[in-house]
């Protein structure tokens, strides 16, 4: 693959014990496009991504980032929030991880707090309410409307994100990481639990986000986003790359049928043509 | 259990029957149990050291009645009643009051705590507890910033009381500072202590860092005991200098306020005058409490209470707000204490003990986490709740027992157990405290 390489993943390996959950895995993700990372459960999608986002060290490997100005940063060196805040990765949970307590606008709110941080002065500025943090505020309140709105929440903007409907709680998960005006967005399985004109809805979102400049990684269980959105597909099986291509070459290779089938290499045809394929 | 319906058949009203005699029959077995012992048999020391004892089944006998008849009533009750209401089901009209008193009953408030130096001037008594409600007041909304807002649950408060209290107390004992150069200082000092304390615990949540604390407030205590060179150990600190009202101290000398005013010397006008400091600092801790919780700061507070995990996705260092929270909290539990010690004039680690922390925190979670009302309407309730029923003395402690038990069974989130958005678009909408998470760390 070639290309403006936006992360790259080399040689990656993470140890828990004695379970290597992923084993020399290398791939990468373009500039400007949606990169889908798949593979059957257990597959070590969630353990990449959590070395990525920093909530794991990995035992071996790096992971790096280049942004568009050229300038390269050793994800595996960074750890926890610096990830999102110096790399610009921001990431979503596979179970939904909002602020339940607090409402949809506040939940956007808190996603720009460096930002907010800094306007306010490390809170002093903000307490005597000068006027460079208001203006701060306000165009904060601005980004926040502009995502509701695309999101199509902006009627909903003052309920508690915990009463949202699932759907919405998992666009709004969205929305919130796109608040950090991320580089690269990663998404954890964003259509799980979706019903069908929920996933078109978040293709389409996807799509957009990734037509403004934003590169997005994305874990999926839901083939019929993944193929229809992906620009690049990597396939896991046992915490190794088995497969990785365009989604045309992927949907064909009889190596990720099998995987996902359970069954061996050999047994493949034999088992499509049960399956009448 | 079902409630009871008008068209009972004959067989589910002996249902109920037998299953309401079989609860009164457990409970007073359990009764029965417990106090056998206790009230049954009464030993004694006698005169030359050897067992007394003697039986007093009588008394064992009526509390065993009194449980059953009492758990038959209590049954009984709670059928006529049906299930116990939530909020949810409270008629709109109860609802709609419940709002309007949540607007105008904290103005008026405030403008009662304004007023009680000028109605009660000649009745001290009233001043005095009015003093120690602020007190509880200020503490409360302190405690409320590190537990209701960022949900740390922090068993240690009175340790920073402790701290500002001993910060004023050798300070201006020792190199005679005055109450108002103090009084940062203390509040700064505690801030540092706050800190320090918040390092070694970041990595603890929930019961863990509950524990801690705990400890922590036990160490300043023990701490405060021990170095009997600095803080005078068990016997405390005396001396120490009232306030003075810009440097003119409230004295009955000719120095004092009473005589440059030209008017007559009367010591309710010292009172009067810790009255107002009180409330002009409970008022302050409210007011950068109210705003710190609109700031970004605030935001990440409450956004730490309810998922951790996520603020460090968002790129939210939660080392550093964990720690200004803990130092926020602890800088007005220095506040107050440096105005615990200038009001009693003398301090010893008694008056640090954990109960004080207990208090505290009874107060919040009876407020309501994170709400600023709700803690001043707890605090009034139970500080002064404990002068109203000074009256019968050794069963204070179990009406406020009972007292807190049903108020937990009707309102289990606190007086005020709702929550106020920070910032909103169009409309303003209170969030039901069954969504707020209570924090696990």
């Amino acid at each position: 693959m070639s290309g403006d390489i936006i992360l790259s993943v080399d040689r990656l390996t993470m140890r828990f014990g004695g379970v290597v959950a992923v084993n020399d895995l290398s791939f990468a993700a373009e500039r400007r496009k949606i990169t889908a990372l798949i593979g059957p459960n257990g597959a070590g999608k969630t353990t990449v991504f959590n070395c990525i986002t920093g909530f794991y060290k990995p035992t071996s490997g790096a992971i790096r980032l280049t942004h568009d100005d050229g300038r390269g940063i050793q994800l595996d060196r960074l750890n926890d929030f610096r990830i999102s805040k110096q790399a610009r990765v921001a990431r979503t949970f596979q179970n939904v991880r909002l602020f339940p307590g607090m409402t949809a606008l506040e939940n956007l709110m808190v996603a720009q707090h460096n930002a907010l941080m800094l306007a306010s002065g490390f809170t002093f500025l903000g307490l005597i309410g000068a006027p460079s943090f208001r203006k701060a505020e306000k165009h904060a309140i601005e980004r926040a409307t502009h995502w509701l709105d695309r999101i199509g929440l902006l009627g909903r903007a003052d309920e508690a994100a915990g009463n949202l409907a699932y759907g919405d709680q998992r666009r709004l998960e969205i929305a919130r990481a796109m608040c950090t005006e991320p580089a690269l967005l990663c998404l954890d399985e964003p259509a799980a639990g979706l019903n069908a004109r929920e996933s078109s809805g978040l293709s389409e979102l996807l799509l957009s986000i990734r037509d403004q400049g934003t590169s997005i990684l994305l874990i999926e269980h839901d083939m019929s986003v993944v193929m229809e959105i992906s620009d690049h597909i990597a396939v896991m099986d046992y915490g190794v790359k088995i497969s990785e291509g365009a989604p045309r070459e992927i949907r064909d290779d009889p190596k990720v049928i099998a995987a996902y089938l359970g069954v061996q290499d050999d047994e493949v045809a034999a088992v499509e043509q049960e399956l009448g394929r | 259990m079902t409630a009871s319906t008008p068209e009972l058949t004959q067989e589910s009203r002996s249902a109920a029957f037998i299953f309401i005699f079989k609860k009164a029959l457990i409970s007073a077995f359990v009764a029965f149990v417990l106090f056998s012992l206790m009230i049954g048999i009464r030993t004694e020391a006698g005169p030359t050291g050897q067992l007394v004892y003697w039986t007093r089944f009588e008394d064992l006998a009526t509390i065993v009645a009194i449980v059953f008849g009492g758990s038959i009533v209590i049954e009984l009750l709670r059928r006529w009643w049906g299930p116990a209401p939530t909020a949810r089901t409270l008629p709109p009209f109860v609802q709609r009051a419940a709002s309007v008193a949540r607007r105008t009953l904290p103005p008026l408030l405030l403008i009662f705590a304004l007023l009680v130096p000028v109605v009660f001037y000649d009745q001290r008594y009233v001043i005095d507890t009015g003093i120690q409600v602020l007190t509880y007041v200020m503490l409360g909304w302190g405690l409320n910033v590190v537990v209701g807002l960022a949900g740390l649950l922090d068993l240690g408060y009175v340790a920073f009381y402790a701290v500002g209290a001993y910060s004023y107390a050798l300070l201006a004992t020792n190199f005679g500072l005055s109450f108002w150069v103090c009084l940062p200082l203390a509040g700064m000092l505690a801030a540092c202590w706050g800190v320090m304390l918040g390092f070694p615990v970041l990595r603890l949540r929930g019961d863990y860092l509950a524990i801690v604390t705990l400890a922590f407030g036990e160490i300043i205590r023990l701490v405060i005991i021990n170095w009997q060179s600095l803080t005078g150990g068990p016997n405390g600190v005396s001396g120490i200098p009232r306030p003075t009202f810009f440097g003119i101290p409230l004295t009955p000398g000719d120095e004092g306020l009473a005589a440059r005013l030209g008017i007559e010397f009367s010591p309710t006008q010292r009172v009067v005058f810790l009255f107002y400091i009180i409330l002009a600092l409970a008022l302050l801790t409210n007011w950068v409490a109210i705003r710190l919780r609109r700031l970004p700061i605030g935001r990440a507070w409450e956004a730490l209470r309810e998922d951790e995990v996520a603020c460090r996705a968002l790129g939210i260092n939660t080392t550093t707000t964990k720690l200004t929270a803990f130092a926020t909290g602890a800088t007005f539990g220095g506040f107050a204490g440096a105005f615990f010690a200038t009001r009693q004039g003398f301090i010893s680690p008694e008056s640090f003990t954990f109960q004080e922390s207990a208090l505290v925190l009874a107060i919040v979670v009876l407020g309501g986490l994170g709400s600023q009302f709700g803690v001043a309407l707890a605090a009034l309730t139970l500080i002064g709740g404990f002068e109203l029923f000074r009256g019968f003395d050794q069963y204070r402690m179990i009406v406020f027992g009972m007292a807190m038990v049903l108020l937990m069974i009707w309102r289990p989130r606190g007086l005020v157990g709702h929550r106020a958005p920070t910032v909103f678009l169009k409309h303003s909408q209170a969030i039901s405290s069954e969504l707020t998470s209570e924090g696990r760390g």
